[in-house]
C-alpha cells in the first residue's frame, strides 16, 4: 500500500469520527483497480529493491531493465483499460477514501507520465556511449555513488566494474509519487506524493558517472531548494486547514464556495478568515510553481539541468512538469475556483514574467543543457498561460501541450547524450559547431525538435502552442497571448542560434563525435520524433482525447 | 470525387523534395535531373490548372475541402481565384528555370565527407519551397495558409544560410559569417511578422469563430458577423504586419539586401521572385477580403508607406555598388507598386498589382539570374570590378540589358503593362500619390541604366578579357524568360482574362467603385 492511502485514512478517521461518534474505527475501502496504475508502480520499485538485496550483480542490470519497463509498460496498459472503462469520463470518481480522484485528467497525465518515463528509461539504460571501463560496460551514473569522486575507493569500483542499477528502483518511486500527484485529491496526500517523487530525484540527480561533484553540487542545491519549497507548501496546507477546517479539496472548495455554513467549533476562531485562505493558497502555489520552474521560483533549474546526469534530467524535465502542471491544474480548478478573481492578477504576472524571463536569459546561455533549461521556463510560462485560461478548453489545451512538450524534451536530451568528447558529453555550445557537417542526421533530428520547441509550424510545438493561446484568448486573456506570441519570437532567436551553429559553422578541429547508441536511445530519439511530426500534422486524435479528459471530478 | 488537382499542384513538388534528397551521396548529377524533371512536371501540372479555369465561372475553383483538427475549427480548404492561378503559373514557371541556373551552385567544393549531401540538400529544399508557397497560393482556410506562410521559411532559412555566394568579396570565414547573419536576420524578421499575425490569426478565431475564407466573407457580407471597428483594425494591423514584412515594404525591408545579396542568385531570385510575393498575394486575399473597413481605414498610411518605398528603394539602388544589393534594392521599389496598386482600391491598380507581382517576378528573375552567370565569371559582386563585358560577351550583355529594360518597365515588355496600370489606378484615386510614384520610374531608368554601362561599356575591365559568353544551359535560362517578358508585353490578355474578374471580387469586397473620370462624366 502506498503511503499516500495510509494518510487518508487518519484524515477521513477524523471525519467519520465526528460525524458518528459512536463508531470506533471504520475499515477502509480501497479500490484497487483504479489504483491499479499507482501500485504496479510501486509494487515493483519495491520489488527492485529486493533485486538489489539478492540477485547476483551480473544480473542486476538486465533484471531492473526488464522489471522497470514491463512495470510501466502494465501501469500504462492499467491506465488504458481503466480509460476505456469509462473512467476518464462517466464513470469519473473520487478513491481510496477520498484521497486521490480518478477521473479523465488524471488518466491521460498518468498515461503521458508513464509513456514519457519509459522512453527516457531506455535512455536510463543505455550503455554504449561511454568507453568501455576495464571491459565493462557503462551508464551514465557513477560506478558506487558512495565513492567519493576522485578517491581510491571510486576506482576501486570502477575498477570492479560495478554499476548503480539502483538507478531503476529510484525511478520507479519517482514515478509513482507523480501518478498520485496529479490525482491526489487532499492536500496531505498532494504533499505526501510531492516527496514521493522528489526524494528519489534529488538522489538521482546526484549520481552522475562524470562531472561528479558538479552532479552532486546540483543535487545539493536541488535538495535544499526542494525542501525550503516543500516548507512552503506545507505550512500553506497548514494555513488551509486552519481555514476550512478539512484538507479535502471538496470540502475546501465548498467552505471557499460558502455552501458550508456551519463551523466546526474547535476552529471557530479561524474558519473563514479569508487572510487564512489567502496567505495558504499563495503559499501552495508557491510550492507547485516551485516545481513547475515558474520565474520567480526558476533558480534551481538551469543548475540542476546542467549538473544531474542528462538521462535524468532528460526525465525530471518531462515527467515532472507534466506531474506539477496536473497537480496545479487540479488545485485551481477544483479547490480554488472561487479564487480565480483573486488570484488571477499574480497569476498573470507569474505567466508573463516566466515567458519573457525564460526567453531572454536563455539568449545568453553557453551550455546547451542550461540553454534548454531556461527553455523549459519560458515554456511552462506558455502553459501557464492556457491554465489561467479557466475553462475545459484550458485545461484539455493544457493537457495537450504538456503530452507534446514531454516528448520533444525527452527526445532533445537524448540526443544531447549523444555528443561526446574525450570529457564525456560535450555540452558547451561552441563545440555543436559544424554538427550538421559531420553528422547530418543526429543534427537534423535536434534541429526538428528545436524547431518544435520554438513552434514552428508542422511540428507538435505549434499545435501545442495554439491550442494554449487560444484557450487563453478564449478564456479574456488576451494579453497573455501577446506577451507569448512576443516571448516566442524572442526564444526563436536562441534556438536558431544552435541551428546556425550546427549547420551554418565550419566543424572544428577537435569538435566532439557522435556516438552510436544502442536500439535503446534510438527508440528514445525514433518516438520523439515521431510524436513531434504526427502531433504537428495530425493533432486531431490526441486533441480530442485531451478534451474528453478535460472535465475534473469533484 | 474528382481529381484532386490543386493538392497535386502542391504535393508534386513536395514528393520530388523527398525523392530528391533520398538520392546518394555520389549520384549529384542524378538528383539535379530528378529535381528539374519534378519541377517540369510540375509546371505542367499548373498548366493544367490554368487552362481549367474558367475566368468567367465561381470566384473559388477547383475547391477542396477535408476536415483537418476539427479541436481548432481548421479545414484543409483549397480552391483557386484568377489572383491565386495567375501566382501559381509563375511559381511553377520559375522554379524550372531557378533549378537550371542554379545546376552548379551546389557543388561540394571537395568530396571529403560521404554523408554531406549539399547538393541533393539545396534542390530538395528548393522544391520544398515550391510545394509550399504553390500551396499558400491555393489555401483557402486562415490556419493552412498561416502554417504554410510560417513553415516556408525553414527551407528558405537553410537555402540562404547554407549555400552561399561563391563569388563573394573577403575571406570565406568571413562570408560564412555574414551569410549566417543574413539567414538569421531573414528568419528573425519573418517569424516575427508570423508571430504577431498567429495573435491575429486566434483573435480571429475568437471572433468568428471559423477559419474558412468563404465562411467569415460570407458572414461578413451578410451580417451576420459583427465585428466591432477597433477589433477589426487590429486583427488587420496583426495581418498587415506579417505581410508587410514578407513583401517588403519600408520600414520592415531591411532584411531583403541581405538576404539577397548573400544568397546564391538562384535562392535570390527565388525571394523576391516567388517567396516574397505571398506577402502581397495576402495582402489582397485576406487582409482587403477579411477586413474590408479596416484596410479602407489603414489606406492613407500605407499609401504612404509605398511611396517611401518606391522612392527609398530607388534611390537606395541608384547608389549601390554591389550588383546583387542593386537588385534587391530595385525590388523594394517595385513592392512600393505593388502595394500602392492594392491599396489605390481601383480595378485598374489590383489588376495592375497583381500583373505586376507576375511581371516582376519575370523580369526580375531574367536579370538576376544573368547577373549571377556574370557573377560566377568574374568571381566579385562589385560593380567597379566590371566594364566592357559586351564587347567579351555579347549575348550575355544583351540578355542582361533585356532583363534590365523589362525592369525600368520599357513599352513592348510586360512590366510596363502592370506599372501602367498601377500608375492609372493610382491616378484616378489618388491624382498626388499617381504623380509621386511616377518618379520611381525616372529613377529606375537611371539605376538599371547606370548599372549596364558601367558593367558592360566602356573599355574591358581588369579579368573580363577572355570571358566567355552564355552557354547552353544558362542560354536555356535567360531565353525563355525574355520570350515570356516580350509576349506578355504584346499579349497581356491570356493573364489579364484571368485576373480582372477576381479583381472585381476583390473591389466588391472593399464596397468600392472606380471613380468616374471626368470627362467622361461630363459628357
Amino acid at each position: 500500500m502506498s503511503a499516500t492511502a495510509v494518510h487518508s485514512l487518519w484524515t477521513r478517521a477524523g471525519e467519520v469520527t465526528t460525524a458518528a461518534p459512536g463508531d470506533k474505527f471504520t475499515a477502509p475501502t480501497i479500490e484497487y483497480a483504479q489504483l491499479a496504475p499507482v501500485l504496479i508502480v510501486v509494487g515493483v520499485a519495491v520489488l527492485g529493491i529486493l533485486v538489489e538485496a539478492f540477485v547476483p550483480r551480473r544480473a542486476r542490470y538486465t533484471t531492473q531493465v526488464f522489471l522497470t519497463v514491463v512495470a510501466l509498460a502494465a501501469a500504462f496498459a492499467a491506465v488504458v483499460g481503466l480509460a476505456a472503462g469509462g473512467y476518464a469520463g462517466e464513470k469519473a470518481q473520487i478513491a481510496a477514501m477520498g484521497a486521490v480522484a480518478v477521473d479523465g485528467p488524471t488518466l491521460f497525465l498518468q498515461g503521458t507520465i508513464l509513456l514519457v518515463s519509459m522512453v527516457s528509461v531506455f535512455t536510463f539504460a543505455e550503455r554504449r556511449l561511454d568507453p568501455a571501463a576495464h571491459g565493462n560496460r557503462v551508464d551514465s551514473f557513477a560506478a558506487q555513488a558512495g565513492a567519493v569522486p576522485g578517491s581510491d575507493s571510486e576506482k576501486a569500483a570502477v575498477k570492479a566494474g560495478f554499476t548503480t542499477t539502483e538507478v531503476f528502483p529510484l525511478v520507479l518511486f519517482s514515478v509513482a509519487g507523480m501518478l498520485v500527484f496529479p490525482a491526489a485529491n487532499d492536500l496531505l496526500t498532494l504533499f505526501i506524493a510531492l516527496e514521493v517523487f522528489s526524494l528519489p530525484l534529488y538522489l538521482l540527480c546526484a549520481v552522475a558517472r562524470r562531472k561528479r561533484l558538479m552532479s552532486q553540487e546540483a543535487a545539493v542545491k536541488y535538495f535544499l531548494l526542494g525542501a525550503f519549497s516543500s516548507a512552503f507548501l506545507l505550512f500553506g496546507i497548514a494555513l488551509l486547514y486552519g481555514y476550512a477546517g478539512t484538507v479535502s479539496y471538496a470540502g475546501i472548495a465548498n467552505v471557499v464556495d460558502g455552501t458550508v455554513q456551519e463551523i466546526d467549533p474547535a476552529l471557530a476562531s479561524t474558519m473563514g478568515n479569508d487572510a487564512l485562505l489567502l496567505i495558504g493558497a499563495a503559499m501552495i502555489l508557491m510550492g507547485l510553481l516551485f516545481k513547475v520552474g515558474a520565474v520567480p521560483f526558476h533558480m534551481w533549474t538551469p543548475d540542476v539541468y546542467q549538473g544531474a546526469p542528462t538521462p535524468v534530467t532528460g526525465f525530471m524535465a518531462a515527467a515532472t512538469k507534466v506531474a506539477a502542471f496536473g497537480a496545479l491544474l487540479r488545485l485551481l480548478y477544483v479547490v480554488l475556483p472561487g479564487l480565480t478573481w483573486d488570484l488571477r492578477p499574480v497569476m498573470w504576472g507569474v505567466a508573463i514574467v516566466t515567458m519573457l524571463g525564460g526567453a531572454i536569459v536563455a539568449i545568453t546561455q553557453t551550455d546547451i543543457k542550461r540553454l534548454l533549461a531556461y527553455s523549459s521556463i519560458a515554456h511552462a510560462g506558455f502553459i501557464l498561460a492556457g491554465v489561467i485560461a479557466a475553462s475545459p478548453e484550458g485545461v484539455s489545451s493544457v493537457l495537450f501541450y504538456l503530452g507534446v512538450y514531454s516528448f520533444v524534451t525527452v527526445g532533445a536530451f537524448a540526443v544531447v547524450t549523444l555528443v561526446r568528447d574525450a570529457g564525456g558529453e560535450a555540452t558547451h555550445l561552441s563545440k555543436w559547431a559544424g554538427l550538421g557537417r559531420r553528422s547530418p542526421l543526429t543534427a537534423a533530428v535536434f534541429a526538428v525538435f528545436l524547431l518544435s520547441f520554438a513552434g514552428i509550424p508542422l511540428t507538435s510545438g505549434f499545435s501545442g502552442k495554439f491550442a494554449v493561446f487560444k484557450a487563453a484568448a478564449d478564456g479574456g486573456a488576451g494579453g497573455l497571448v501577446v506577451v507569448g506570441v512576443i516571448s516566442s519570437a524572442i526564444a526563436a532567436f536562441f534556438y536558431l542560434r544552435v541551428i546556425v551553429l550546427m549547420f551554418f559553422s565550419e566543424p572544428k578541429a577537435d569538435g566532439p563525435t557522435v556516438a552510436v547508441p544502442s536500439p535503446l536511445t534510438m527508440t528514445t530519439i525514433a518516438v520523439g520524433v515521431a510524436v513531434t511530426l504526427v502531433l504537428g500534422l495530425a493533432p486531431q486524435y490526441f486533441l480530442d482525447l485531451a478534451s474528453q479528459a478535460g472535465v475534473f471530478v469533484r | 470525387m474528382s481529381f484532386p488537382l490543386l493538392t497535386a499542384t502542391a504535393a508534386l513538388p513536395a514528393i520530388g523534395a523527398i525523392v530528391t534528397a533520398a538520392v546518394p551521396a555520389a549520384q549529384r548529377t542524378a538528383a539535379k535531373w530528378l529535381a528539374l524533371f519534378f519541377s517540369l512536371g510540375t509546371l505542367v501540372l499548373a498548366g493544367i490548372v490554368f487552362v481549367r479555369f474558367e475566368p468567367g465561372g465561381d470566384r473559388y475553383q477547383l475547391t477542396e475541402s477535408h476536415a483537418w483538427i476539427a479541436d481548432f475549427g481548421v479545414r484543409y480548404e483549397l480552391g483557386v481565384d484568377g489572383i491565386g492561378v495567375a501566382l501559381l503559373a509563375l511559381t511553377a514557371l520559375l522554379i524550372p528555370f531557378v533549378i537550371l541556373a542554379g545546376w552548379h551552385d551546389a557543388d561540394p567544393l571537395e568530396t571529403k565527407s560521404s554523408r554531406w549531401r549539399p547538393t541533393q540538400g539545396f534542390f530538395a529544399l528548393i522544391l520544398m519551397v515550391e510545394a509550399m508557397v504553390i500551396l499558400s497560393f491555393e489555401a483557402t482556410d486562415v490556419f493552412l495558409f498561416y502554417i504554410l506562410f510560417e513553415a516556408m521559411l525553414i527551407p528558405m532559412y537553410f537555402l540562404i544560410g547554407g549555400f552561399g555566394d561563391r563569388a563573394h568579396a573577403g575571406t570565406d570565414e568571413n562570408a560564412a559569417a555574414q551569410r549566417s547573419y543574413a539567414a538569421v536576420k531573414f528568419l528573425l524578421y519573418n517569424l516575427a511578422g508570423g508571430l504577431i499575425m498567429l495573435a491575429a490569426v486566434i483573435g480571429l478565431y475568437v471572433v468568428a469563430g471559423s477559419f474558412s475564407l468563404s465562411e467569415i466573407a460570407e458572414a461578413r457580407a451578410n451580417g451576420s458577423l459583427e465585428m466591432a471597428s477597433s477589433t477589426e483594425r487590429w486583427l488587420f494591423l496583426g495581418f498587415f504586419f506579417a505581410f508587410a514584412v514578407k513583401a517588403p515594404l519600408w520600414p520592415l525591408h531591411t532584411w531583403l539586401p541581405n538576404a539577397m545579396g548573400e544568397a546564391t542568385t538562384p535562392v535570390a531570385v527565388l525571394i523576391t521572385a516567388v517567396v516574397d510575393k505571398v506577402g502581397t498575394f495576402a495582402m489582397l486575399r485576406f487582409c482587403l477580403q477579411l477586413f474590408p473597413e479596416a484596410s479602407k481605414w489603414a489606406t492613407p498610411v500605407i499609401l504612404v508607406l509605398a511611396l517611401i518605398s518606391i522612392i527609398y528603394g530607388a534611390l537606395l539602388a541608384v547608389g549601390q555598388r554591389d550588383i546583387k544589393r542593386l537588385i534587391a534594392y530595385a525590388s523594394i521599389s517595385h513592392f512600393g507598386f505593388i502595394v500602392l496598386g492594392i491599396f489605390a482600391m481601383t480595378s485598374q491598380g489590383q489588376s495592375g498589382a497583381t500583373l505586376y507581382m507576375v511581371n516582376h517576378g519575370l523580369s526580375t528573375a531574367a536579370l538576376m539570374l544573368v547577373a549571377g552567370f556574370l557573377i560566377t565569371r568574374r568571381g566579385s559582386r562589385l560593380i567597379a570590378d566590371y566594364g566592357g563585358v559586351q564587347k567579351v560577351a555579347p549575348v550575355l550583355a544583351g540578355t542582361f540589358l533585356i532583363g534590365g529594360l523589362a525592369t525600368l518597365s520599357l513599352p513592348g515588355l510586360a512590366p510596363f503593362v502592370s506599372e501602367f496600370l498601377v500608375l492609372v489606378g493610382a491616378f484616378s484615386a489618388y491624382p498626388v500619390v499617381g504623380v509621386i510614384a511616377t518618379l520611381g520610374i525616372v529613377l529606375a531608368a537611371l539605376y538599371v541604366l547606370v548599372l549596364y554601362q558601367r558593367t558592360m561599356t566602356g573599355p574591358v575591365g581588369e579579368k573580363i578579357g577572355g570571358m566567355p559568353d552564355l552557354r547552353v544551359r544558362e542560354l536555356a535560362v535567360a531565353l525563355p524568360l525574355i520570350a515570356v517578358l516580350i509576349f506578355l508585353g504584346v499579349f497581356p490578355k491570356p493573364l489579364t482574362e484571368v485576373v480582372n474578374p477576381a479583381v472585381q471580387h476583390t473591389m466588391q469586397d472593399v464596397q468600392k467603385k472606380d471613380p468616374q473620370p471626368e470627362v467622361e462624366a461630363a459628357k
